[in-house]
């Protein structure tokens, strides 16, 4: 009897393509299949909020409370007021005040004032005598955006100033405003984008590159042969981090390069302690590395904790995006366990402001001792045997 | 007239660039019948039964699978037959009543006949209480015989099995084989590669393929005398010796 | 002084829903220059037992000697005299064939130079391709390149995990050839296969399921134990005779080999004339019934039955 089940389909059947149940199955075991396994769910609806919650609170472009400092020469009422206005401003917290213009390097070099207002002597005079005046506005253009957006701040709180004391007048005082950016005159974002992206690029080639090479091993099954011959498991891992290491310092001298030669970005400070602090950066994160890979054992794993774990904290803490003062205060203290950070913050003082190593000792500091906790971890989470 | 086979192959060929990986491969083969799929890795099998199933294109030839055209009618193909290899079969974190209801759905069963089939097979194979267990949880041997019952489960006209029992113990091995023989017996066509050479015997008919091409391509008993050989072991290890392949 | 010694050795894993003994207890002895045989199916626990010998992992209970040295207190010592094999033979896919070996030579602190007679025999076939990439070789010549890695640095006890799996069966018996005249060099070799014929290629196996040793002695000993009397029989319809076999109360066991069944009777004194007449009753012809010797893979599905029993 010859049987043609194969050329008659049984009527019984739901033919697949009238979509019938097959598709609705397979949604059902795809539901199953990320239920069961916690940890994707985990990530896949941990990560959303957490970055909402970050996105929306912390990171604001808005610059708020940006120290500033006054160097008044006039000390009249008419600059008292002026003053007045400025300490008013939500935009602006007065801190210091100058006595001279030989203080305005010194404030700046320390790195926490933003702006410094000049108002010359004869401010109210030249006001009543001769209607108009001039301020001068002197910003710290290292991050060009800061700069700009408080100097147009500046400006409005000047304006306002200035229509407040023509009320009443005939002839209107116009108060000039001359603004002088420091370091940065024609603001240009590549000073505060070749640092971030330096500290972008380094972290990611250690630590991510790194971490993916030794999981690798794992992955492919030599890690066990490896294991069992007389190297030192620590010394296969520095073997391996050092290629990654040469990649990055040659990384970072291309940056360099490029961004002296094709951006005009100059290098106002010392090369050799550019370099320096560049290579102490490379060991961090080559420590970071070591350490994420002793956390799993599947590339994939390795590549999405660098991403997540890595990546993002350093674009968005770093400062190079969004100032960090502008942040609420726990996650501001969150920022100084990012390591791209500080060294965020050493670039930008040393390329930018040409400052040298008086200035970043503090910092380097910081970061040696994050290399020796990383290492230290990394070393007692290697493991000599497969479980 | 209405042919009784349910793989025609006319000078199958499939080339990779200027590497001939099936060259000009003919067979038929009856509904039925047991057959061996045999050759060396680097042969050509696994490109072959790839253009059986329907999921590459030849790069020449002509072949039909339950009577539907390789080149043109591939998704008619994969709907009547079945397929089990070592490395896939079924899913580890869905219990054995999920994986019988997937497939089952997959291959467009209705719900009554899902339900009838997980009973049947549970009985069959002996898996009454372990029909909410993970099938990661399940030893080797009833794994590999539980996804053979689940690439049949719509009743193919014929079930491709690529190497099913590899790493499974000897007695687990011949129940394997037990279910093959049921099968066949209901009409399903079994096309089958192994490298295991007793397994070879339990077929009708064994092909042997060398660098691309079917060497020989008969039942066990002929291959063993045509070879003046005892066994399929040394059948196979005089064809393969010839292969230039193996670099 | 023995090459490798194992007492009491168990080990388990744990995941949250369940504890799995992959060896349960295993002891035994493996003696200079043996070429010793770990036969049986996955799950066995070949691979555990394989990673607790070369130190890649702890037993949880029992203890192991390998070259005179403990595999817990002084596994640097061992990690830096024996070769291993792991299954996969895992190379590094994009360096050549030559790279892969100078690499080994060179972790072990030795040259390619220094013990090129000791993989000589075996590396002279693969030679010709040295500056080939090992991700492009084939499963043959893989197996040879693996090997010779693991012989570069004149190992004396050599942990070959599953080395013949996935391999054509043309390779798998060269290799074994090549085990022979390495046995002849006096190096101790420890090998784990799934393949049950290769067991009567060792000077001595364990048989292995589940985590337990089922046997363990010279191959042609184990067969002797097999201690029932086996019979081969065949006839026309194959298929529907080992049904009847197996329903026929005077059967013990009957199991499909090849062109035979292998059929061992209840009782002992049966002889092939009773088989004979069960044959003829149910109008089988071109019956062909022997005595035969019991074979490894025979001797194995007995002592799982006996296990199985318990």
């Amino acid at each position: 009897m010859i049987n043609n089940k194969y050329s008659t389909r049984n009527p019984k059947k739901i033919p697949l393509s009238r979509g019938g149940g097959a598709f609705l199955v397979f949604i059902k075991k795809e539901f199953y299949h990320i239920w069961r396994d916690k940890r994707t769910l985990f990530i896949l609806l941990g990560i959303p909020i957490t970055q909402i919650i970050i996105f929306g609170f912390a990171l604001t472009n808005e610059v708020k409370n940006s120290k500033i400092a006054i160097l008044d020469f006039s000390k009249d009422v008419a600059s008292q007021q002026l003053i007045q206005k400025f300490s008013a401003s939500k935009y602006f917290y007065y801190t210091a005040n100058l006595y001279s213009y030989k203080e305005v390097e010194p404030i700046f070099k320390e790195g926490k004032i933003k702006m410094i207002l000049v108002i010359p002597q004869q401010f109210a005079n030249d006001l009543v005598h001769a209607n108009k005046t001039q301020v001068q506005l002197i910003c710290d253009a290292t991050d060009p955006n800061v700069a700009s957006t408080l100097s147009n701040y500046a400006g409005a709180v000047i304006r306002d100033y200035q229509n407040i004391i023509n009320q009443n007048q005939k002839l209107p005082y116009r108060i000039e405003t001359e603004v002088r950016m420091m370091y940065n005159p024609e603001l240009k974002g590549a000073y505060s984008f070749v640092p971030g992206v330096m500290a972008l690029i380094l972290m990611l080639t250690c630590a991510m590159m790194t971490s993916i090479a030794i999981v690798k091993e794992k992955e492919m099954g030599t890690m066990e042969i490896i294991l069992v011959s007389p190297l030192k498991p620590f010394g296969v891992v520095v073997a391996k981090a050092i290629p990654y290491m040469l990649l990055s310092m040659i990384n970072v001298i291309t940056i360099l390069l490029l961004s002296f030669f094709v951006l005009d970005v100059p290098i106002a400070g010392s090369l050799s302690l550019l370099i320096a602090e560049s290579l102490l950066f490379t060991i961090t994160s080559l420590a970071l590395g070591l350490l994420i890979s002793s956390l799993t054992n599947s590339q994939q794993a390795a590549m999405l904790i660098s991403l997540l774990g890595l990546f993002l904290p350093t674009t968005v803490f770093s400062g190079y995006m969004f100032p960090i003062e502008n942040m609420p205060v726990p996650l501001q203290v969150m920022s100084n366990i990012v390591p791209a950070k500080w060294y965020y913050y050493i670039v930008k003082t040393v390329m930018i402001k040409g400052l040298g190593f008086t200035y970043i000792w503090k910092e380097t500091l910081i970061l040696i001792g994050m290399t020796i906790v990383l290492f230290t971890l990394s070393i007692k989470k290697f493991k000599i045997r497969l479980e | 007239m209405i042919s009784n086979n349910v793989i025609t192959a006319e000078k199958l060929t499939k080339r990779f660039g200027d590497f001939i990986a099936v060259d000009h491969i003919s067979f038929e083969v009856s509904k039925s019948e047991i057959f061996g799929f045999l050759g060396a890795n680097g042969a050509g099998k696994t490109t072959a039964m790839r253009m059986l199933c329907g999921l590459s294109a030849p790069t020449s030839g002509k072949a039909t699978v339950a009577g539907f055209d390789v080149f043109h009618q591939t998704e008619n193909i994969k709907k009547s037959i079945g397929y089990m290899s070592q490395k896939f079969s079924l899913y580890e974190d869905l219990t054995v009543r999920e994986n019988i209801r997937f497939y089952g759905g997959i291959y467009g069963l209705s719900k009554q006949q899902i339900i009838d089939k997980t009973k049947y097979l549970a009985e069959h194979l002996h898996l009454q209480n372990q029909q909410d267990t993970l099938v990661k949880s399940l030893p080797l041997g009833w794994k590999q015989k539980l996804a053979f019952s689940v690439a049949i489960v719509h009743d193919p006209a014929i079930v491709f099995l690529d190497e099913p029992t590899g790493g499974v113990d000897p007695v687990t091995r011949r129940e394997f084989w037990e279910l093959i023989y049921d099968a066949s017996e209901k009409g399903i066509t079994i096309f089958v590669t192994t490298h295991y050479m007793d397994e070879a015997e339990y077929c009708n008919r064994v092909s042997i393929m060398v660098d691309g091409k079917i060497e020989a391509l008969d039942s066990p008993k002929n291959l063993k005398q045509n070879f003046n050989s005892a066994s399929m072991d040394e059948v196979f290890l005089k064809l393969a010796r010839k292969a230039t392949r193996g670099e | 002084m023995k090459a490798v010694v194992l007492e009491n050795i168990v080990k388990k894993y744990a995941t949250k829903e369940s504890t799995v003994i992959a060896l349960q207890g295993i002891s035994f002895e493996v003696t200079n220059g043996e070429l010793f045989g770990i036969v049986g199916p996955d799950g066995a626990g070949k691979t555990s037992l394989f990673r607790i010998l070369t130190t890649l992992l702890l037993a949880d209970e029992g203890n192991a000697v390998v070259d005179g040295f403990d595999v817990v207190k002084d596994y640097k010592a061992i990690r830096q005299r024996v070769g291993y094999m792991p299954g996969r033979f895992s190379l590094y896919q994009d360096l050549t064939v030559e790279e892969n070996l100078e690499f080994f030579a060179a972790i072990f602190n030795t040259t390619i130079h220094e013990n090129y007679d000791l993989i000589k025999d075996i590396y002279s076939q693969i030679e010709p391709f040295k500056t080939r990439r090992a991700g492009k070789l084939s499963g043959g010549m893989k197996q040879k390149l693996a090997l010779s890695c693991a012989l570069i640095h004149k190992p004396s006890v050599l942990f070959l995990d599953e080395p013949t799996t996935g391999v054509d069966a043309v390779s798998r018996k060269e290799f074994w050839e090549m085990l022979k005249r390495l046995k002849e060099q006096g190096i101790t070799i420890l090998v784990s296969t799934p393949y049950m014929d290769e067991a009567s290629l060792c000077d001595r196996v364990a048989l292995m399921q589940n985590g337990k040793v089922l046997a363990i002695d010279k191959p042609e000993n184990i067969n002797k134990d097999f201690g029932k009397k086996l019979w081969a029989v065949r006839a026309d319809n194959m298929f529907g005779l080992l049904k009847k076999l197996k329903s026929w109360e005077a059967v013990f066991s009957c199991y499909s080999f090849g062109e035979y069944y292998h059929v061992v009777m209840k009782d002992d004194e049966a002889d092939d004339n009773i088989i004979d007449c069960f044959l003829s009753e149910h109008h089988y012809t071109e019956v062909e019934i022997k005595l035969i010797e019991a074979n490894i893979e025979d001797s194995f599905m007995a002592l799982m039955h006996v296990e199985n029993d318990k």
